[in-house]
Order: C-alpha cells, then structure tokens, then sequence
C-alpha cells in the first residue's frame, strides 16, 4: 500500500474526490452570487434556499411525476429560474439605489419565508433521492474506487462554470454584463435594455444554484435546510475569491472544496473551520480578495 | 420648421434626487449643426446632456429628437432615435478591451449604417494598434477618441460631446477639432459642452450660455467677436 505523509493513498484520493465534489458546489454557487452582486448589487442571501429548491424539484419531479433525473437536470433550473425572475420584478428591483444592506435583509427574509414553507410540508428529516442508473455503481481505478455519480457532478459542473465563464468574458452579451457592472447607466444611454438586463442575469444566477441543486440530490440529504449549511461556506468563498471576478470565483470554490477535504484527511477536527481561517487571513493581507480588485 | 429641427428642448427641468437642477431650458439644434453650450461649473450644461437622455432623476418639460417626443421614454429607448453620447468622464470600461469597448453599442439606426470599424481605425491609427488592451490602459487621448469613436459606429446622427478636450495635449486637441470638422462635414448634428472656448469657437454654428439651469443666451459664430466681453463676464473668464 502506497503512503502519503502516513496516510494511505487511496484514502487521500477518495478524500480528495470528495472535497473536489463539495468545491465544484462551492464554485456554481459563488459564480452566481457573483454575477448577481456585480450587476445588481444585491447580495442574494436566498441562493442557499434557492439551491435547495432546486434539490427537492429533482426530488418531486420523480415522487410526483415520475420526471427522470435528466429531465429535472433541464426543467428545475427553468423553472426556478423563472421564479427568480418573479422575485427580481416584484420585490428586488425596488431596492437598488438603496444600500446592499437592504437586498440582503430581503434575501434573507425570502429564505426564512422559503425554507420555513418545505419545513412546514417535509419537516427536517432527509428525503433519498438515487443517483440515475446510468451513473450508479463506481468504477475502479486501480489506485482508488471512483464512484461515478461523483466523478460527474464535478464534470458537469466544470462544464457549466466554464460555460458561464466563456459567455461573459468572450461574448458580446458578456460584454454588456461587465460593461454593465461597472457603468449600467452608460450602458443603457447606449441603448441596452438595461432593466430587462438585471432581470434575465438575477434569473441565470439562480438557475445555476437551482442546477447545483439537482446535481447536489443524489449526494446530500435532502432537506429544506440543505442551502443554509452551504451557503455560509459559499459566503466565505466569495469573500475569500473577491467579488467581480468569474475566474476567481470558479478557482476559489474548487480549490477551498479541495483543501476543506485534505484537512478531513490531517485533522478532521478543523474541516469544518478551515475555510473560515482562510477568510481571516485573507481579509487580513488582501481585503479585497485573491481575485477581487479594490474600489 | 421641425423637419429641420434635430433636437428641440422647451422648459425642460430636471432634477437630482431632491435637488432641482435645470429650471427650464429652452434650445433647439438644427440637422448638420454644431452648437456648443457655453458656461461656468456648475451651471448645469452636463445636467442638460444627461436629461436629454433621462439619466437625471425626474425630468419635466419637452425633448423632441427628430420630432420624437423622448421625455417619457426609458433611457435605453432615447439612444435608438439615433443618439450618441459621450461623457465627460469618458466612462472607458476596465473589463473591456479597447476593440470591445469600440463595438459595445449597439446600432441604433436601421436605416443608417454608422462609420465601419476599418474607416473608425483609419480615423483613428492609435486604437488599431491598441485594440486589445483593456480599455482604461490606454493613454488619456486614446480614451477620449475611442469615447467618440463608439459612438459613431452606431449609426447615431445627434451626437452628444460633453468636455471632449479636457485634461488633454494640445497635438491631441487639434486632432479633435479637425474631427469635429470632419464629422460635421458628414452631416452629423452636434451639442457639445465645452469649457475650452478657444476650441469650441471655430468649430460651433452657435452658442448657448447656460447659468443656474437656464439657457440665458444665444450667441450666431458671425456675432462671436462683438459679444466677446460680455461672454467673458458671462462665464468669469
């Protein structure tokens, strides 16, 4: 048996897995409330409740209407999406040339409100949701067992955060989200729907969280407080990666998700705080973030 | 008359949040004509720009662009009946290169085409060569001419130039002027805010004298020689 500092190597890389896993989560979850933060100006704390709507979408669409996993991958970022939409027109719009405080307050507020209503219906106990059949089971390696399920939720969520990544810094629709990020007024005298804009951007963000919600089904229990245990983490992260980079967003959920992992490996007893030690010190040498500049 | 009338403002007020800003201005510009507002800081002659195109707070009154009633319409509605403007500021974006920058506007005139990228960089060799630095490395007159340069791809024919020679060298403000001319020359309308009256006063057909948010007078290019010193005293010169 091969060893790495003591520990086994299969068990690092199964660790390792796990963390990549959790940071692929990390990764769409902050891209979003990045996008969402640069535009609107809104810290979207409702992302975590978002998220988990997402799960118990994937989790209803198969209880109540037999809807396969990989139709609910398609229909429960839609649909989510299009709520976020609602809640962008009818509520968020109102508070923009307001104080950040006041969008996170109502975020905060529409989490309560959400996580609040599955509790009253599903109470806290976790619902099981299998993994489709074409990816259960694992495969072996040789050097370690790779359950299949999870080797694609880090791949489709590579995918779609490059995706994203590709869409904004190369597009010319992306041209109009970092144009609009940093100037939106400019940005509508030259005559961009700006309004329409906000809205579709609040909706692509929370569809992403809505999708790392329907990957996240199979893996984690599915509860309505599910989005609350991340999204803490997820805040760090974006703190950790600085707001206004997508790169940096991506890079800093996989990452954190990796090294949260290998301290499971070395001390277990801090996995749970590491990212928040990270933090610290960010915040101390670089306020701004690794990938964040200063305004 | 309005036919030949590219921008009619009457009575327009704006405000600032709670503070009132334009108290009623009253100009018009004519198609092919260079008309420059003339004014102390603070006046209000960037305020007008801004109103013009509803990025004030409430506004109240009238701006016909090409006959078009634009006081009730959003913001991104006013550049398609063919408005180009470019900020004191510049408002250059950092996340963009200088080439995507140049492309960001969108068209807003269907049956004019604007100027092609190849006749914007033959009129301006400096931002070929830098097409892909990020906007905001560029040095102060490149920004200014890639200010003016993206909106003249569009196809706007009102252009809106608010302080386009400040802040820069005087090879680089000869460069804007024979611009101007030649922009003029192809029958672009054009309002500009100047503060430098020795570069506006070739250029413009006339002038409007702005103070505390109104349109106090009009002075004709032919009058400009014998209105000199009340214009000094007007603007503090």
């Amino acid at each position: 048996m091969i060893l790495v500092f003591g520990i086994p190597l299969q068990v690092l890389l199964t660790q390792l897995l796990l963390g990549l896993v959790n940071g692929a989560f990390y990764a769409m979850l902050s891209l979003g409330l990045a996008i969402i933060f640069g535009l609107l100006n809104v810290i979207n704390f409702a992302h975590g409740a978002l998220f988990m709507m997402g799960a118990f979408a994937a989790w209803m669409g198969l209880e109540y209407l037999g809807i396969s996993y990989w139709a609910m991958l398609v229909i429960a970022p839609l649909l989510i999406g299009l709520f976020g939409i609602l809640i962008e027109r009818t509520l968020l719009r109102w508070l923009y040339r307001l104080d950040h405080l006041y969008g996170l307050l109502l975020t905060f507020g529409i989490t309560l409100i959400l996580e609040g209503l599955f509790r009253a219906y599903y109470g806290v106990s976790g619902q099981p949701y299998a993994a489709p059949a074409l990816l259960s089971g694992a495969t072996n390696l040789g050097f370690m067992v790779l359950p299949n399920y999870r080797a694609w939720v880090v791949v489709a969520s590579l995918v779609v955060c490059f995706a994203t990544w590709y869409l904004i810094e190369r597009t010319r629709m992306g041209s109009y989200l970092r144009a609009g990020t940093e100037r939106p007024d400019m940005v509508e005298a030259f005559g961009v729907n700006m309004p329409r804009m906000v809205m579709l951007t609040y909706g692509f963000g929370v569809a992403l969280a809505a999708l790392a919600g329907v990957l996240a089904a199979p893996v984690m229990q599915i509860t309505p407080l599910m989005g609350s245990n991340l999204i803490i983490t997820v805040f760090a992260v974006v703190v950790i990666g600085g707001m206004g980079s997508i790169m940096g967003a991506i890079l800093t959920g996989l990452l954190l998700g990796i090294i949260e992992g290998l301290t499971r490996v070395f001390y277990p007893e801090l996995s749970a705080t590491m990212v928040f030690i990270i933090m610290a010190v960010v915040l101390l040498l670089r306020p701004a973030g690794l990938f964040g500049r200063e305004k | 008359m309005s036919a030949d009338i590219a921008l009619a403002v009457e009575g327009l007020q704006a405000w600032y949040g709670e503070s009132h800003v334009l108290h009623g201005v009253d100009f018009h510009v004519r198609r092919g004509e260079v008309v420059t507002l003339l004014g102390r800081n603070g006046a209000g002659r960037t305020t007008v720009l801004r109103a013009i195109l509803g990025l004030t707070g409430q506004r109240k009154g009238s701006v016909r662009i090409g006959g078009v009633e634009a006081i009730r319409r959003p913001t991104y509605r006013i550049a398609h009946l063919g408005v180009g403007y470019c900020p004191e500021e510049r408002a250059i974006f950092s996340s963009l290169s200088a080439e995507e920058n140049l492309l960001l506007p969108p068209r807003v005139s269907r049956s004019d085409a604007g100027m092609s990228i190849e006749a914007i960089y033959a009129m301006f060799p400096n931002l070929a060569e830098r097409r892909h630095s990020p906007g905001t490395r560029l040095s102060g007159g490149e920004q200014q001419m890639l200010a003016v340069a993206r909106i003249l791809r569009t196809g706007a024919r009102l252009l809106l130039l608010d302080e386009i020679s400040e802040g820069l060298a005087p090879i680089i403000v000869q460069a804007l002027a024979r611009m101007i001319i030649a922009l003029k020359e192809q029958g672009y309308t054009i309002v500009m805010v100047e503060q430098n009256f020795r570069f506006a006063a070739p250029l413009a057909d006339r002038f409007y004298v702005v103070e505390h948010g109104r349109v106090v007078t009009e002075i004709g290019a032919s009058e400009l020689e014998e209105k000199t010193p009340m214009l000094n005293e007007l603007l503090g010169v």
